[in-house]
């Protein structure tokens, strides 16, 4: 097993790890970096579970070789939240309802915060649009369509 | 205040939002194996050599297994609707001598990392004789040799049936059928195995729905006593029936961290979901009504044959028993008769999904009174009030049995529902809304249809309530949680009770080591079974802090409250006042002596021998695009009665997620499978997941107006109603949208099927 050393900024702090060139990016994430919050639901880049942001863009994290993010910044589920609380976006979910069993949480609260620091006047229709990226099966969408318009208002 | 009837923040969010969950994959331990199953690639055929060498050389690979290595540990039981003659048709949890279906377990590899086991499982070489698939239930078969493919044939009656379709002035007579799909929750399933030696116990993580039932399976299946089993329950990515029942990964796990001394893990990847984990629905009937010229529905004559794909697992004839037993639904129906053909086939082996025999069977008879409503030339509406069974015959006993109780529908104002909604949403102004939502190459229609569920499953289920001596709250309930805001409900029911908040309340579920028994979670039984004991566990405690509070503060007890975890004298705040944690600490062994029970805790037991019976409406609005065939629901309805919402915001989730899952079912998700039993939907590019696109606003109308008098809470379970009629109402829609009555016939009403039923239209015309 030949193995390489990436380096990856994640959520601000440095991680040296020796993987694998077939290994995903979100197994290195989640077992070399021990960031278990980002999640794997079909590992074929439909469901969006995996979705964090790659140097502020997001991405499926399933569909990228670690090896390819050589010296990138990542950002994962657990940078949202600061000292002083949780971020506008998980507050919004919470208030409204956006999640049930909070699977597909992670990915959709990366792949919002994405969206909404690249635009922060989208419009209901583009919110709309961004929410069609990923899959959830418990709400049905639309408090999660509503947690983003309201995160929209508040986010710095 | 009072917290039930509050919408609640939930408990379970916080670790959910910030990624410090615990899902099965999240769990490891060190020296841990990871397991890769190798799957049959054939559909039907007989096994004539597995060849595993190759995977034994490849470099950390450290076991393979085939059926030769479990050959002692028996085949899956069946936890429900157990019917005798279904023994035989139980799944090995290693094919031996024959594969089944595509998907079934041959093999498994363990290794040191899944990659390699993933390598491993590559390389092991199946050689099968293949043999002739059955993919259809009107097809006979053979399981084994001399053991044919119907495994069972279900019967209920009531009234008398001939008489009733002597008595008709009209008959109508319809083929329905319900695709192939299931819950797909986007968690796959996950399971990881520990044997501690040190104590002797193994433990089971990525548990979920039933541990309790687990655990005593897996204990009988390995030969090991109950306490040497644990099993845990962890976050869980959605359950919706499939998930947490005893699977064969589940019980290889557990026998190879026995066997290897090794913990062992496995992670499902989602091809393996989509071909081995539970499908559902599936079912196709003949169904004929005896009707009088007013509409009145005097008899349900109906066949149906379910397609149990290649074993029966864990619910033995669950479904089609709810099929059966549910199919008058809310109507008189004076007589009927359902026979259900359990048919086994080459696909893979079909269980319970959300609504189980009510989707499907909802559909039927819904289709039934719109056919009825066509034939005598009836508005739909109005037959179905003419049907609708009165609030003065409540309870209203069905006279069959479904999941071994008697189906007594509890309470309900059916006919109230159904004329509250239509005048909070006029079915014109639902048609107008449309509309303006629709392209100019779409048209539009609307469709309704009534349903009653059942929830609130016995028999029993138990709760113990604690303060422990820094005031801190417990529940403990052997109740499972898959991720639909257990906690939260439990902790407001508990709150109420002992007079505390409900931030307060620290939920336990699904751990076999803190409970001795527990049903789980499933049936929409929780909030009912569950809330009841946690109700009844919390008074229980709160009296007993009084007791020692009256004494402490020399008080009568009839004179004392408890707010927010403190008791006091009523009618005078800031007086003396006794904390619960002080009550506790009066009752720990070591102040109290004496002989009696120590600590302010208290265990109650809810027992219930009937099922509750919710129950609502839907309408739909649908867009249809004659050309292309392509339908979107732009509105949808869903009106429920839930006896009392313990949480209002929860239940609307519930009601929401349901009928999006309903659309998906109706209109997208199917496994299809291609002439030689191979699947075509193994990845979400083929298995059609509804997304927010495809989802419109769903507006829930809450009712309470019919408390279950079963529970002292009067609830009755929210999971299931916002799925169960989302077939029969899209599909009346659909019939409306292009003119043409009982056009759909079919789910999934797929684009290719609807541009079939539109061209052949326009052949007709
Ligand atoms: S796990 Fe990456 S898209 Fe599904
Ligand atoms: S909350 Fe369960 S999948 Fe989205």
């Amino acid at each position: 097993m030949t193995t390489h050393e990436v380096k990856l900024d994640i959520n601000g702090s440095e991680h040296v790890v020796a993987v694998e060139s077939r290994k995903t990016l979100a197994d290195v994430i989640r077992e070399d970096c021990s960031l278990t919050g980002t999640n794997v639901g079909c590992e074929h880049g439909v469901c969006g579970a995996c979705t964090i942001l790659l140097d502020g863009e997001p991405v499926r994290s399933c569909l990228l070789f670690a090896v390819q993010c050589e010296g990138m910044e990542v950002r994962t589920v657990e940078g949202l939240a600061t000292a002083d609380g949780l971020h506008p976006l998980q507050q919004a979910f919470s208030e409204h309802h956006a999640l049930q069993c909070g699977f597909c949480t992670p990915g959709f609260l990366m792949l919002a915060v994405g969206a909404l620091e690249r635009d922060h006047d989208m419009s209901d229709d583009d919110v709309r649009e961004v929410v069609t990226s990923n899959l959830c099966r418990c709400t049905g969408y639309q408090n999660i369509t509503r947690a983003v318009m309201a995160a929209r208002e508040v986010m710095p | 205040m009072t917290w039930v009837g509050h919408s609640q923040r939930r408990l379970e969010d916080p670790p959910l939002l910030s990624g410090v969950a615990r899902f099965a994959a999240d769990i490891e331990f060190s020296g841990q194996l990871h397991m890769r199953v190798v799957r049959s690639p054939m559909a039907s055929g007989r096994i004539q050599a597995l060849e595993i060498s190759a995977a034994q050389d490849v470099p950390e690979v450290y076991a393979v297994w085939t059926s030769e290595d479990v050959v002692d540990i028996p085949p899956i039981g069946l936890r429900m609707t157990h019917l005798p003659e279904l023994e035989q048709y139980r799944q090995p949890v290693l094919a031996h001598e024959f594969v089944r279906y595509v998907g079934e377990p041959v093999a498994v590899v363990f290794a040191e990392d899944a990659y390699t086991a993933e390598d491993g499982a590559g390389v092991v070489f199946a050689d099968i004789d293949p043999g002739e698939p059955v993919l259809d239930v009107r097809r006979s078969g053979t399981f084994a040799p001399g053991v044919g493919n119907e495994a069972a044939v279900l019967h209920k009656e009531t009234g008398d049936i001939s008489a009733a379709f002597d008595a008709a002035d009209h008959l109508v007579e319809l083929e329905l059928s319900v695709g192939r799909h299931s819950g797909v929750p986007m968690e796959t399933r996950g399971a990881l195995a520990w044997h501690d030696r040190s104590t002797g116990v193994l433990h089971m993580y990525g548990a979920a729905k039933v541990p309790h039932y687990n655990r005593a399976a897996i204990a009988s299946m390995l030969g090991l006593h109950l306490n040497q089993v644990q099993l845990h329950e962890g976050h869980v990515g959605g359950g919706f029936g499939i998930r947490g029942e005893l699977y064969p990964e589940d019980v290889l796990v557990c026998a190879a961290a026995l066997r290897l001394g090794r913990p062992v893990r496995w992670i499902e990847d989602r091809r393996e979901h989509l071909i081995a984990a539970n499908h559902s629905r599936d079912q196709v009937h003949q169904v004929r009504a005896a009707v009088r010229s007013d509409g009145f529905i005097l008899g349900i004559d109906d066949e149906f044959w379910l397609d149990q794909g290649a074993y029966v697992r864990t619910h033995g004839a669950t479904v089609p028993d709810l099929t059966a037993a549910m199919l008058p639904g809310p109507y008189l129906v004076p007589a009927y008769r359902v026979v259900g053909h359990v048919v086994l086939t080459n696909k893979t082996p079909a269980g319970t999904y959300r609504s189980p025999g009510r989707f499907e069977g909802t559909f039927v008879r819904e289709r039934l009174v719109d056919a009825v409503a066509h034939r005598l030339d009836l508005d739909p509406i109005a037959v179905r009030r003419t049907n609708l069974i009165p609030t003065e015959a409540m309870p209203f006993d069905r006279d069959v049995d479904a999941l071994g109780t008697h189906v007594i529908y509890d309470s309900g104002d059916y006919t109230s529902l159904m004329d509250q909604t239509l005048q909070t949403i006029p079915p014109e102004r639902l048609r107008s809304e449309a509309a303006a939502l629709c392209s100019d190459e779409e048209v539009v229609g609307i469709g309704a249809a009534f349903f009653v569920e059942k929830s609130g499953l016995g028999p029993y289920d138990g709760v113990r309530v604690t303060v422990d001596e820094s005031g801190g709250v417990e529940v403990v309930t052997g109740a499972a949680s898959v991720g639909q805001g257990v906690e939260t409900v439990v902790a407001q029911v508990c709150a109420d009770a002992l007079g505390v908040r409900p931030e307060a309340v620290r939920v336990v579920h699904g751990q076999t080591d803190r409970i001795s028994h527990g049903m789980g979670a499933f049936a929409s039984r929780v909030t009912a079974m569950t809330g009841s004991a946690t109700h009844y566990a919390a008074l229980a405690v709160r009296d007993k802090a009084l007791s020692v509070a009256a004494e402490m503060l020399e008080a009568a007890i009839e004179d004392l409250v408890v707010e927010n975890g403190t008791i006091g004298v009523r009618g005078s705040p800031g007086g003396p006042s006794v904390s619960l944690a002080e009550a506790a600490i009066a009752m720990s062994p070591v102040v109290r002596g004496g002989d009696g029970p120590a600590g302010l805790t208290a265990e109650e037991w809810f027992r219930s021998d009937r099922m509750s019976y919710p129950y609502g409406f839907h309408l739909a609005a649908v867009a249809v695009d004659p050309e292309t065939g392509g339908c979107r629901v732009v509105k949808y309805v869903v009106a429920y009665d839930v006896g009392r919402a313990v949480n209002p915001q929860l239940v609307d989730g519930q009601l929401v997620g349901a009928a999006a899952q309903g659309i998906g079912g109706t209109l997208l998700e199917e496994f299809v499978y291609d002439d030689f039993g191979q699947p075509l939907a193994s990845t979400f590019m083929d298995y059609l997941m509804p997304t927010a696109a495809e989802v419109p606003d769903v507006e829930t109308l809450i009712f309470e107006e019919a408390p279950s008098p079963l529970n002292p809470l009067g609830v009755k379970g929210a999971g299931e109603g916002g799925l169960t009629a989302s077939g029969a109402a899209i599909a009346a829609a659909i019939d409306d949208a292009i003119g043409s009555p009982l056009a759909v016939r079919r789910l999934p009403v797929t684009p290719n099927r609807l541009h079939d039923l539109i061209r052949a239209l326009g052949d007709t015309t």
